[in-house]
């Protein structure tokens, strides 16, 4: 049997910040039944039986929950690499220092842009001075320091800036991810799309970078796919290496399935072995077998899976088509005319994005 | 850096990587923050003999004193594989 290698646990969709770009849910309260302690500790020592290695604690917020510090000892004891993810807010001294001696490994910080005006515009909340604050606090207890920033049109001009400020906290990495269009950033796509001139000049910065900076800070650029010839191998594989718990206990096999019109499969009915390996939803695009044509009889299917399937979903309305990202698919004509779009006219200005926000349903706790 | 080493260099695991023994794949497997690597008992010996304290050269030695057919080109190749991901540091002193 295949045996996932990492877990992306989100653990909350509450959040202080509004990011437009946020990948989570449009309808975030109707996840507000949050799996408790014991259900989470539970579902980490299954993961770990089925082979789970390196746990990303994520959300939303995971300093929100206030049994982070209890989740990360649980699992450094099971053995597995813990890995933060955060927007830095809610890492207190206090805080950071107790996650450090419950075993958690390393920590990654997202910024939204080099300076405060502009990161707490997309923030949608003043957050940056304590971002930075943060950042220097995990250097200073001896992490490694991972900077995350998602691209998009407002910010990426301001690339060069963004890799000095990063040099300047002495950042062991830096991610620098082009925006994925699902959830917060489906609905703001015309608004964040780049265009080809932003893009090839924002590249040919990270080029002369990392060339300077080899060996002190590695540069990891996810490139945007739309401007991409062929599709991402989304999660390597469907149900292939990795598995997401989202906060109310639902399991998939990507953090952006929750849109797709199959089965749900949730660790509060079934075992989450019985779910890897057996639920319709994680076999439904397992393999190839379930692959149309151009990817069936295409060389590359086992290198690319055919691509991203909440993508295909998103830009067809199947999620059993070719990534429509691929020049091959035949329904390439999609992303073409959005990237056609990015490319001339007029873009709105940044106040004009949609800006996540957490509406509690009366009644939700 | 290149990832290129040589014999006289000290290797040792990175603060960021870890040595570990999986109970459920009955593997050693290294852990770092962008991935997993699963080790052959090969592998892990020479990960466990990357102390910062011995040369490669006296690693390869050791290695020969425990395996047959070791292959001191494969070892210094794999040390530098590691040197490049960046889970493992190189030092001369
Ligand atoms: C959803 S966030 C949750 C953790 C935390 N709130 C944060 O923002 O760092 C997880 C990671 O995904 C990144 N991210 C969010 N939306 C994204 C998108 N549309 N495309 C690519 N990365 C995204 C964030 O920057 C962050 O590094
Ligand atoms: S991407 Fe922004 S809005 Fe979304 S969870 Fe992270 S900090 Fe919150
Ligand atoms: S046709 Fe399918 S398998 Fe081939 S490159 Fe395109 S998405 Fe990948």
């Amino acid at each position: 049997m295949l045996r996932p290698f990492g877990m992306l646990a989100e653990l909350t969709y509450a959040c202080p910040l509004h990011c437009p770009y946020c990948s989570n849910p449009l309808n975030l309260a109707d996840y507000s039944d949050e799996l408790t302690t014991a259900e989470w500790q539970r579902v980490f020592a299954e993961a770990r039986d089925l082979g789970v290695l390196q746990l990303h604690l994520s959300g939303g917020e995971p300093l929100v929950r206030r049994d982070l510090v209890e989740l990360v000892a649980c699992a450094h004891e099971l053995g597995m690499y813990t890995n933060l993810i955060t927007s830095g807010i809610g890492l207190t001294p206090r805080r950071a220092e107790q996650l450090r001696a419950a075993g958690l490994d390393h920590v990654q910080i997202s910024i939204q842009a080099d300076e405060p005006a502009l990161s707490d515009l997309i923030a949608g909340t003043p957050s940056f001075e304590r971002k930075i604050t943060a950042a220097r606090l995990v250097k200073a207890l001896g992490w490694p320091l991972t900077l995350n920033v998602v691209l998009h049109r407002y910010n990426i001009d301001r690339i060069d800036r963004i890799l000095e400020l990063a040099e300047s906290l002495e950042a062991d990495r830096i991610e620098l991810a082009n925006t994925q269009y699902y959830g917060w950033a489906w609905r703001n796509r015309a608004a964040l799309l780049p265009s080809k001139t932003q893009l090839d000049r924002a590249e040919s910065i990270v080029r002369a970078v990392r060339q300077r900076l080899e060996g002190r800070m590695e540069i990891i650029y996810v490139i945007p796919d739309y401007y991409s010839q062929y599709p991402k191998p989304c999660m390597g594989g469907w149900g292939r290496r990795q598995l997401t718990v989202i906060p109310n206990g639902d399991v998939l096999p990507c953090p952006a399935a929750h849109i797709l019109p199959l089965p749900r499969a949730s660790v509060r009915e079934h075992s989450l072995s019985w779910i890897w390996a057996e639920s319709p939803l994680f076999q439904r695009f397992r393999g190839t077998e379930w692959m149309p044509e151009p990817c069936r009889s295409c060389e590359r299917r086992t290198v690319d899976f055919g691509g991203c399937r909440c993508q295909a979903f998103l830009l067809t309305g199947d999620a059993a088509r070719t990534d429509p990202v691929c020049h091959l698919s035949p329904d390439h004509w999609i992303v073409a005319e959005a990237v056609h779009r990015a490319n001339e006219g007029k873009p709105t200005a940044p106040g004009n994005l949609i800006p996540r926000t957490f509406r509690m349903r009366r009644g939700a706790a | 850096m290149s990832g290129e080493v040589s014999l006289t260099n000290r290797p040792r695991l990175a603060q960021q990587a870890r040595l570990v023994w999986d109970p459920v794949r009955q593997r050693h497997v290294l852990l770092a923050p962008e991935g997993v690597l699963l080790l052959n008992d090969t592998g892990a010996a020479i990960v466990g003999l990357c102390d910062g304290s011995r040369t490669i050269a006296e690693i390869i030695e050791e290695l020969r004193r425990r395996y047959n057919r070791v292959v001191a080109e494969e070892v210094q190749h794999f040390i530098a594989r590691l040197v490049a991901k960046r889970w493992m540091e190189i030092g001369n002193a």
